[in-house]
Formats: C-alpha cells, structure tokens, sequence
C-alpha cells in the first residue's frame, strides 16, 4: 500500500524510541490514530518497562489504498471471518451498506470506534464497546462478493449479472468434499484479521449490526493461528499436525509473484475488479485423532518433509530445495508420489497466496472428537486456473486425504482497494 | 405531567503521555470518542466531568404520546381482564376444551403490554411465571393452567388458580388506571417487547405444552408497534429515513408471520423448523436495530 514500511517493516519499537518520537512531536499523540488506543499502548509500555511493548500507531494498517488489506499484510494472528445472506432485494441498499461498511471499517482499522455516536443516555452506543482500550492490533478488513450477488438460479437478483468476472464461477464438486451447505457459499464476505482475537471478533460484530436489515450472517468461522507467512520477516508457522505450512508461499514484498498470481490485471476485467484478487475458503476438518496414531515416518511420508525440521524429505534446511528427482537406496523417490508436497508442486501456474489459520469449534458430537483442522484462505487471480485444478489433484490422490475433509468451501471477488471517501466495490455501483 | 430530569454523567478521563500536554476534549455529544476511554491511569490523568442535562417529557408532543399511550395501556388491561374471565369461566367449569380454545387469545393483551405491567408489583410472577421461574409452591397464572389443559388434558384441581389469576388481571386493571407514563416508557418498552422475542419466545419455550407462541409473537409486535406509533410523529420529525426504517422492518415481521395465520389462529410453534424459526428471529432483529435508535427524540432541542 501507500506506506510498505508501516506495513511490512518494523513494527516494533523500543522504549526509547517511543519517549525520542514522543519528544520530537512535542506530544505522543500525534503518533497516534485513535486516542484511546495510542494512549493506552503508550502508558503499558512505560508502566511495564517491556522494552518490546509495540507503539499501537504502528499495529495499525491502513484501510485504504490500491488493494485492500488483508492480503498483503504480514499476515495476523487471528482471523474472525463471516459471510453474509443479502436479504434486502435493492441494489442501492447493498451500496449503501458497503459504504457503511468502508466507513466503519476504516474507523476500527485506525483504533476508532466503529461510529461516532457513544455518548447518548437515550440510544445504544454506536460501538459496541468490547475493543475500548485495546490496540488496533493490526486489523485489516477484506470485503469480498460471491457469485449469488450476480445472479441465482437464472435470476439477476441486483442487475449485477453483465458485470460477473467469468473467474468467479462456483468451485466445482471436487474429489474428496464432504461440504456442509451451512458452512459454504454466500453472497458477500469479510475477513477480519487481527493479533488479538477479541478486536476481530469486535470488528465482525459491529459490522454484522450496521448489516441488520440488509444482510445477516451466513456462517462464521473463527481462526487462532496463522498457519501460513506471507512476509519475509514472518517465520513458517505450524498446523494443528504439526507441521510447517507453506514455507514455499509466495511472500507479499515479491511484487512480481504478486502481479502474477494474485492481483487481477487490467487486461483480464471486468474493470471494477483491476487491483482485485479472489478469496478461496475451505473448511477443512482433521482427523486429528487418527493423525496422532500414524508413526512418525508415516506423518513425514505424507506430507514429503521432515516434521521438526520442515526440510523436503532427504535434505536438512527448511527452506532447501525439494529434489522430487531424489531416490534413496532402494531405488523409490525420498519424497513419494502422493506426497502433499510433490502434488502440490507439480504446476507453476497454480501458485496461490495462502492466509490460512488454525481452527476449532469445540467437539463433534458424532465422533465424539476434536473438531479441529485448518480454515484455509488463499488469494489468486483466476481460481479456475489456481485453487481447482490443484486442490482437483490433491483431492484425489493426496496420501492426506485420510486425515482431512474438506467441510466448508466459498468463493469470493474481492474487488480493489477504496481511495479516502470512497468504499470498497464502487466501481461496481458505477457500472464500471 | 410531572417534568423528569434525568442527569447523564460521562466521566471523560484523559490522560497525558510523557509528560506533553494534552488539550482537554472536546466536548459534547458528537465529538468525544477520540480521546475518551475508560482507561485509568496511575499517571498524569486530568478528569474532566462533562454533566449532560436532558429534559425528558419536556415538549408537549411527547407528554401527549405518552398519555395517549396511557389510555392504551388502560384498554389492554380492560380486554386482558374480559377475556381472562370466559377464560377462567371454562376452567372452572371444568370444559377443557372451551379452555384450551381461550388460552392464547386471552394472553394476547398481557404480552402487548408486559413490559409495562412487569413494572407493577408482582403481576408479571403471579400472571406469567414459567415452571421453575419460581418455587412450586408458589406457582400460579397463565402457565401453571396450561399445564394442566395439555399435560394432564384436564381443568381438575386449576379453579382456585383461575380465580386467582381473575383476581390478579382486574387487580392490575385497577391500578392502571393511575399509572403516570413517561416518554422513555414508550421507547424502552417498544424495544423490550421485541427482545422477549428474540431472547426467549423464538425457541419456544414459552408455550412450551400448548405450542401457542405465535398468539405472544405477534402480540408482542403489535405493542411494540403500539408504542412506535404514539411516537413516530417525533421520530419522523427528528429523522425520516429512521422513521421509514423502523416502519419497513414491522411489514416485514408481519409478512414474515402472516405465513403460519390460518382462518382460525396461528398454528402450532412446532411447524416451524429451524430455519424457520432464524428467519423469524432474523427479521425481529432487523426490526429491532433501528427501533433502538427512536430515543433520540428524548434529546431533541
């Protein structure tokens, strides 16, 4: 965005460094986006000492800009992502909820309350409260539409159905869904990413109550660890088996890979979605109790990398090349051939940003298990050349697939960023 | 009408860092949230108290919404207690059937008006209690019948609880009468009536032997609406699009209900299934967010 270093660079800072920015603007606040939150980040880290307490005007990243955030960002700790049924039939009423949308999400993103009106005795506060005194921690909000928005069982519910990008087609049944109708689909989406879960939880909630009357929510799916780095300066983090996930992601400083697979350009249209990107869901359940019985050598075959060390098979850095050519003494490939890494390395042109995070929803009744497993976010250009024709392969012979279902799946057009006084999807009411 | 003064306190706390000086906050209604926050601080904190006097019932549009609502509070503790009789009548005399039929429509009045009659002495416990909301022994009204007409389908060992729950309506009737309401009456009413929906009677449990929820339902809209109605000259004067709002989102609660309407009552709550009853909950919800935003008519000039 306008400010990469905000954005990817340091976001921490010393005790020292904030008294000497204090004292060259003469006040604190001047650092700060929102009051309340500035205040409190800065009086913690003088009270505690903590000479890495995080300077909260830097834990904020900006709504606006060419694309939206969410994507780019070094990616947060927690998610809370919902997606929204329209139950309102006017399109102006859908821009007018956008806006609204832009604008309260602006106001959150920068640590501000998610409307201005909080001091009446005779109405509910405007905000609903819970994120007083917390840093803006990063939030980013990622609106996103799907393709019900631009027409359902031949009906052009809105208008929109001459503006539909033919890459927002519906993720076809793929080998191995076990898909729940009351997980999937819906006709708008936001991704609400935080490092504290109770501001994406806040940011969530007020949005779905500024959506009253207009839109209600679909499904909700919380997420509390990033299982994906989209940044050089993030370490690969581990899923729930365990394992280092997507140390080959692409990360978001690689501008190039960026305009490759994940911004839409220009020349690929509609033109309200240059800048865009589109946001593949999938709720993908573990079997973690069984995962927890295969022997080790059995967990690292699976996935054709060593589990502690997250090296491919036969090598010992994490970030060493994968020799899918490598063959042990007997003569069989070290990485086997329905290992999740060789079969998802196999196509170039399927590479996908991955923003993914960790999940549980408390226990199935059926199996009386865990249910736990990976709410898994990636970003791309044309889903139906990136997301389905890997997930079309790993689906049917991933030696993974005795692990993990896939529940839930979605599909979404996030359109480009907002400029100031804009909003999110514009360009769409425009007709552009 | 007596004129109430209600002081609304906000304590703005503001706190400097590092000793730089920060200028105190702006003041008023609109311009506050930047720099307040329930933040205490050991440090340097200045307080500044900003008191915010309300006239509350001061225009004399209000008092008149308020009398008028008043007068139909007073009718539905009449209709409440007329029809509680022949309600009470059947049980005495024993037709369980005659009882059944006039169960649910007898309640009607009661859930158009509770939240207010709940603001009386004990009528809401003696009238309305659940089984469990109070100790057996002193379990009594509407819900402690019902029981017995579709548990046990029979009247046997209810008439001294008929009588009881006669003397109790035209004991509230009585004192109706004197009942001196204000403006913010009407607007917290309105929306309490709609949370009894949300937050209890959409899962059924308040009917929960004779299945009669859409009878308190709808009920519930109606006074909810009764009480919009007295104010929406206010509102309308004060905020149009709000005013629209809050009318759009009734038809819909009442479109949405008019599907379980048959010629002879509302059907049994057990038809609706789950997503049935979400879409019902749903679009009280939708109702019920801008409805909450009709106090500002309290606040104007």
């Amino acid at each position: 965005m306008s400010d990469p270093e905000k954005r990817l660079g340091r976001e921490k800072i010393s005790r020292r460094d904030l008294f000497r920015m204090a004292g060259a603007t003469g006040a604190g606040l001047a650092l700060g986006a929102g009051g309340y939150a500035t205040l409190r980040g800065a009086t913690d880290a003088r009270d505690t000492g903590d000479e890495t307490a995080v300077l909260p005007a830097l834990q904020t990243v900006a709504f606006h800009g060419p694309h939206q955030a969410g994507i780019d960002t070094p990616q947060q700790e927690h998610l809370h992502f919902a997606a929204f049924d329209l139950t309102s039939e006017s399109a102006a009423e859908i821009r007018d909820l956008l806006r609204a949308w832009s604008e309260a999400g602006a106001r959150m993103a920068a640590g501000e309350p998610a409307g201005p009106e909080n001091y009446s005795s005779f109405m509910p506060p405007d905000d609903t409260g819970e994120a007083f005194g917390l840093s803006p921690a990063r939030l980013t909000l990622t609106f996103g539409f799907g393709p019900p928005l631009f027409g359902r069982e031949g009906e052009d519910r809105f208008g929109f159905a001459g503006r539909r990008p033919e890459a927002l087609a519906e993720i076809p049944p793929l080998p191995g869904d076990a898909l729940e109708e009351s997980r999937s689909g819906g006709d708008l989406c936001v991704q609400a990413c935080a490092d504290d879960p109770q501001v994406a939880f806040h940011a969530v909630r007020n949005l779905a109550r500024i959506a009253r009357g207009v839109a209600v929510v679909r499904w909700s799916q919380l997420g509390f660890g990033r299982t994906a780095s989209t940044s050089v300066a993030q370490a690969t983090p581990r899923n729930l088996m365990g394992l280092k996930d997507g140390t080959n992601n692409i990360k978001a400083e690689d501008a190039d890979l960026m305009e490759r697979y994940v911004w839409v350009p220009e020349e690929e249209g509609p033109s309200w979605m240059t800048g865009g990107t589109y946001l593949v869901a999938r709720r993908i359940r573990m079997l973690i109790e069984v995962w927890d019985r295969a022997s080790l050598a059995d967990q690292e075959q699976t996935i054709g990398r060593h589990k502690y060390s997250g090296a491919p098979i036969g090598s010992e850095g994490e970030f060493d090349p994968v020799d899918l050519e490598a063959r042990g003494e007997d003569g069989e490939p070290l990485i086997p051939e329905d290992s999740h890494v060789r079969l998802a390395r196999q196509s170039d042109e399927e590479k996908i940003l991955r923003r993914g995070y960790s999940f549980t929803d408390g226990m199935d009744p059926e199996r009386g298990q865990l249910d736990a497993g990976l709410f898994f976010i990636c970003f791309q250009r044309d889903p139906r050349r990136q997301f389905v024709p890997l997930q079309r392969r790993l689906g049917s012979s991933d030696l993974l697939n005795e692990y993990i279902l896939h529940t839930g799946s979605a599909v979404f057009a996030c359109p480009p960023g907002a400029r100031e006084g804009g909003f999110v999807g514009e360009a769409l009411f425009e007709g552009a | 009408m007596e004129k109430r003064w209600i002081v609304a306190l906000a304590s703005l706390w503001v706190l400097s860092v590092a000793g730089c000086g920060q200028p105190p906050p702006s003041s008023g209604q609109g311009g506050a949230e930047e720099t307040t926050a329930e933040t205490t601080a050991e440090t340097t904190a200045e307080t500044t108290a900003e008191t915010t006097i309300a006239d509350v019932g001061g225009s004399p549009e209000l008092d008149a919404a308020a009398d008028e609502y008043e007068e139909y509070v007073a009718e539905q503790t009449t209709l409440l207690a007329d029809l509680t009789e022949q309600f009470a009548g059947a049980v005495v005399a024993g037709d369980v059937e005659l009882a059944r039929q006039l169960y649910a429509p007898a309640r009607v009045p009661w859930e158009r008006i509770e939240p207010i009659a709940a603001q009386l002495g004990d009528y809401d416990p003696n009238i309305d209690a659940r089984e469990g909301d109070v100790p057996d022994e002193e379990w009594r009204g509407f819900h402690r019948i019902e029981k017995a007409l579709w548990v046990k389908n029979t009247t046997e060992g209810q008439e001294k609880y008929a009588r009881l729950l006669l003397e109790d309506v035209r004991s509230l009737e009585r004192e109706v009468r004197d009942l001196e309401l204000e403006p913010v009456d009407l607007v917290t009413g309105s929306v309490e009536l709609l949370n009894e929906v949300s937050a209890g009677k959409i899962t059924g449990e308040e009917e929960r032997y004779s299945h009669t929820d859409l009878y308190d339902i709808h009920a519930n809209v109606e006074g909810s609406e009764a009480a919009f109605e007295e104010l929406k000259p206010e509102v309308a004067g004060e905020d149009m699009a709000l005013a629209n709002d809050v009318e759009e989102g009734f038809d819909q609660v009442y479109e949405e209900l008019e599907q379980y309407r048959r010629v002879d009552g509302w059907v049994s709550y057990e038809k609706l299934d789950e997503a049935d009853r979400r879409s019902l909950s749903q679009k009280v919800d939708a109702l019920a967010e801008p409805l909450s935003r009709i106090g500002q008519v309290l606040e104007a000039g």
